[in-house]
């Protein structure tokens, strides 16, 4: 039996994995699947969970992520649509308006 | 409420009601206000003294302001023969000058100002005089130095006046200081400011010394030393003499009540109050009467050379106050107060005679510039020379007793004494020189001013002269409660005052008494005589003896230059120290440095944390995730304790 | 010991592909990388006993949001992307972060203990299936959740319209 700390290892693995890039790209559109990684990442460890403490609430619960990540997404893509219209680039470094 | 408290309470509602609606709805009423609170308080001090002479005393508090443990301080009245004498002072001599500048401030825009800061000082004086312990006189002491600034710059738009303000309140705290120290030090050794207190318990400091910059110094001297500096910044003894001849800038009723009459004395009066600390330091008491002597000699010889008659008057007075001190320092504090007591009248009637010849001459104050004045004011030439019979001490007149009674004294101090006393009666034939100089040549001769001022000159006011008048009767008739046993009285004034000040011994015989006497009545003699001689016989002798003794009329002429000598040594290094450090570099660039400096430096350090907001989302992210960092070891680091 | 292996297997694909969707300059490089990584996490699911959950994944993530990125990118016309830097400036600030968080996780997972069990055991769950026991579940005890799921999606999408919409 694969003991529950390699599937909690291997979900902060990806979850790091997903923050760095975040961090890391310039594109805003891979900005936006590093948190799709994120939130894959934290599924796994739920469904692990659910599977581990033999509770059916870490499966509900990755439900409602899968459909709070739906919308998100749609959402954040729409935003970025509506950015690259009106600036004409994806690149984070050059979209600096917010600063002090 | 006993009526004593109306004493000073009158004249200080006078003083509100006068300051707040005196501009508007008062105007050239406002004197009917301030008279009518001094003519109160002149009739209760009265019935006050009348019931001191039947041998009442009292000293109780009105009002206790703070009481914490063994500390009191509180408003309280003492009244004892000496303030009682004093309170007849002040009254009198402030009724007087209130109906006399009623006529003489006619017209004054300032009308109702002058009678409010009048009741204020008369208010303040009162305060002083009735205190029964040292704040309420140290209030009292302060407060008439602050009137006396009003009053002297009281036409503030002219620059010679608010000078004159400012140096008199200035010099003023010179003494104060001392004065204050000397009353921290009674407190300290004391325990107690009230003068019940510190009467009862004065003999513990007799032969107590303080350790003062490794030196033993006793503290009796000490402490009376510095009660001495505010008494000679206050009533204009060397060397803190300068700002009294400036104050006659003031209007002429004010050179009346402050400073002669009853500002001036607060120095004596509070010498005489402290007696039992005075006697016990010889060192002190030779301070004073050497001080007092020296200051006497000196203003009187200034008083021979001046052409303003105001100036003459205030060297006069400055002059008579060294008499007083002369006799508190040989002990006799009666005769002291006594001098102060009749001094008030001839020297108040002087300054008022005074300003009437001004009133008539226009403001004109040189007595060059007069003459002849006796034909067209009559009033005031005799009341004139009523009181310089008196300064001059006639026998009869009022000044003679006290100044005789005085010399006496002197004359039994000691080797101490008989040197003052040698100064004295050398001063009192100077007085009378210079108090009649200004009647030959004011009041006797032909007009000097020109024709146009002649067509103008008359006799005052009655308002005017009425004062004069009453002062001119008190000017002879005050000083007979004091007449020597010599002459067949009882000297009743050095009875009724020796419960309060004490009375020194007198171990000499009647015969050298008499050779006392008569030796001060002949050298007033001689003074006439020779004033005489100078200003009517010979008119042009004065102006050939100042041409050969140039060099010492040149310096008596500058006031022994002592304005220049302080102006060197004081005020310049005071005024450079003020522009090239204190407003250079202390408000400059320490303060402003300060003030200016620590704004800039955060809003540096603002300019340089405004970097972190880059606008770049993935340095607040990075942000974020080294907070989280943070956050997540600071828990493991706790939890796993 | 099979299970262990085809574990690895997981283990290895997804950190090669996740690090690969995070490192490549062609934007459509990345995405397709991700369907790639989607597929692996249903099959983890399917390891699980979450066949539904595998369903959905493989539907939604992959068949719906992908796309939808897909979209976005090829519409966006990112040419001159895979000739510019694909890092910021700061990487290696991003890069230590990240590694020190990992070690930090890593470090606690030494302790970790896990919760009490519940009652839906594995036997209870292959009788009746992985979808109607959820099935069950969502529509009794989690049913208002479920129903403010809808309406996050119902905002979605009319915001989404509302958002990109052409000003005309």
């Amino acid at each position: 039996m694969i003991p529950l700390e390699w599937y909690i290892g291997l979900s902060s693995i990806i979850f790091m994995i997903g923050a760095v890039g975040f961090m890391i790209r310039r594109n805003l559109i891979i900005m936006l699947v590093c948190v799709e990684l994120m939130l894959n990442a934290v599924n796994i460890s739920l469904v692990a969970f659910s599977h581990y403490l033999q509770d059916l609430r870490g499966q509900i619960f990755v439900f409602f992520i899968i459909t709070v990540a739906a919308a998100e997404a749609a959402i954040g893509l729409a935003i970025l649509v509506v950015l690259v219209r009106n600036k004409g680039v994806v690149h984070t470094d050059q979209i600096t308006e917010m600063k002090g | 409420m006993d009526k004593y408290i109306l004493i000073p309470l009158l004249p200080l509602a006078a003083f509100t009601i006068n300051i707040l609606f005196g501009k508007q709805v008062l105007k050239d009423r406002a004197h009917w206000i301030s008279t009518l609170a001094v003519l109160g308080s002149f009739i209760i001090s009265l019935v006050t003294f009348f019931e001191v002479v039947n041998g009442k005393t009292l000293n109780y508090d009105v009002y206790t302001w703070v009481l914490s443990g063994s500390f009191k301080v509180s408003i309280g009245f003492m009244i004892d023969p000496l303030s009682a004498i004093m309170l007849i002072v002040v009254t009198t001599v402030s009724l007087l000058v209130h109906i006399y500048s009623s006529g003489y401030m006619h017209g004054d825009p300032g009308y109702y100002r002058f009678f409010s800061y009048l009741s204020l000082f008369t208010f303040s004086m009162l305060m002083l005089v009735l205190g029964n312990n040292l704040l309420q006189l140290y209030f009292g002491w302060e407060a008439v130095g602050l009137c006396s600034y009003f009053l002297i710059g009281f036409w503030y738009e002219k620059k010679s006046a608010a000078d004159a303000g400012k140096k008199a309140f200035i010099v003023n705290r010179f003494g104060d200081f001392g004065f204050g120290l000397g009353v921290f030090m009674i407190f300290l050794f004391l325990g107690s400011i009230q003068y019940s207190d510190i009467f009862a318990n004065i003999d513990s400091l007799r032969g107590q010394t303080v350790n003062l910059l490794g030196y033993n110094v006793d503290l009796p001297t000490l402490i009376a030393l510095l009660l001495f500096c505010g008494a000679a910044g206050k009533s204009a003894q060397i060397p803190l003499h300068v700002w009294l001849p400036d104050a006659m800038e003031g209007p002429t009723p004010v050179s009346a009540l402050i400073h002669a009459a009853t500002m001036v004395t607060a120095g004596v009066f509070m010498v005489a109050r402290f007696s039992p600390l005075f006697n016990l330091s010889p060192t002190a008491m030779a301070v004073v009467a050497i001080t007092g002597a020296v200051t006497s000699l000196f203003a009187a010889t200034i008083a021979l050379v001046q052409n303003d008659i105001k100036r003459i008057i205030a060297y006069s007075t400055c002059s008579q106050l060294g008499y007083m001190f002369l006799a508190c320092g040989v002990g006799a504090y009666g005769a002291g107060v006594f001098h102060l007591y009749t001094h008030a009248f001839f020297k108040a009637l002087l300054f008022l005679g005074a300003g009437s010849v001004m009133h008539a001459m226009q403001g004109e104050l040189n007595i060059q510039k007069m003459g002849g004045l006796r034909k067209y004011m009559p009033l005031t030439f005799w009341t004139f020379f009523i009181a310089s019979l008196s300064i001059a001490g006639i026998p009869g007149f009022a000044g003679f007793f006290s100044k005789d009674e005085i010399l006496w004294l002197a004359f039994n101090g000691g080797t101490v004494g008989k040197i003052v006393w040698a100064m004295g009666t050398l001063v009192a034939g100077l007085t009378a020189f210079y108090s009649f100089r200004i009647i030959w040549l004011a009041f006797f001769g032909s007009f000097r001013g020109g024709h146009e001022l002649e067509h103008h000159l008359h006799e005052s006011p009655s308002s005017m002269t009425v004062p004069l008048l009453i002062l001119g009767v008190g000017a002879i008739a005050a000083g007979w409660i004091g007449i020597s046993p010599l002459l067949g009285g009882n000297n009743w004034v050095a009875h009724f005052l020796a419960p309060a000040v004490g009375h020194p011994h007198v171990h000499g015989s009647h015969a050298e008494e008499w050779m006392v006497m008569g030796i001060s009545v002949a050298v007033a003699g001689a003074g006439i005589l020779a004033s005489m001689v100078f200003y009517l016989w010979l008119p042009d002798l004065p102006g050939k003896l100042s041409l050969k003794l140039q060099f010492v009329h040149k310096v008596l002429w500058n006031k022994y230059y002592v304005d220049e000598l302080y102006d060197f040594i004081i005020v310049r290094p005071v005024m450079w120290t003020a522009t090239n450090i204190l407003v250079a570099v202390t408000d400059g660039q320490i303060i402003e440095g300060i003030v200016n400096g620590i704004p800039r430096r955060i809003a540096a350090f603002g300019e340089q944390i405004r970097k972190v907001q880059s606008g770049n989302l993935q340095h607040y992210a990075i942000g974020m995730c080294v907070g989280f960092f943070a956050i997540l070891t600071l828990i493991m680091i706790i939890f796993t304790k | 010991m099979l299970p262990v292996i085809i574990f690895i297997y997981f283990a290895l694909a997804m950190t090669t592909l996740s690090i690969l969707v995070i490192t490549r300059r062609n934007p459509i490089h990345s995405v397709l990388f991700m369907l790639a990584l989607f597929f692996h996490v249903a099959a983890l699911y399917l390891f699980l006993n979450a066949e539904f959950l595998a369903a959905v994944q493989v539907i939604l993530y992959a068949g719906a949001i992908l796309v939808l990125f897909l979209f976005v990118i090829t519409m966006l016309n990112l040419k001159a992307e895979i000739f510019t830097d694909p890092f910021i400036g700061e990487w290696p600030v991003s890069l230590a972060i990240g590694s020190s968080l990992l070690l930090l996780i890593f470090f606690t997972l030494r302790d970790f203990l896990p919760g009490p069990v519940g009652t839906y055991t594995i036997e209870m769950i292959q009788r009746e299936t992985n979808t109607k026991i959820l099935g069950r579940v969502l529509y009794t005890e989690y049913l208002f959740p479920f129903e403010i799921a809808s309406l996050i999606l119902l905002i979605a999408i009319v915001g989404a319209m509302v958002l990109a919409k052409k000003k005309s």
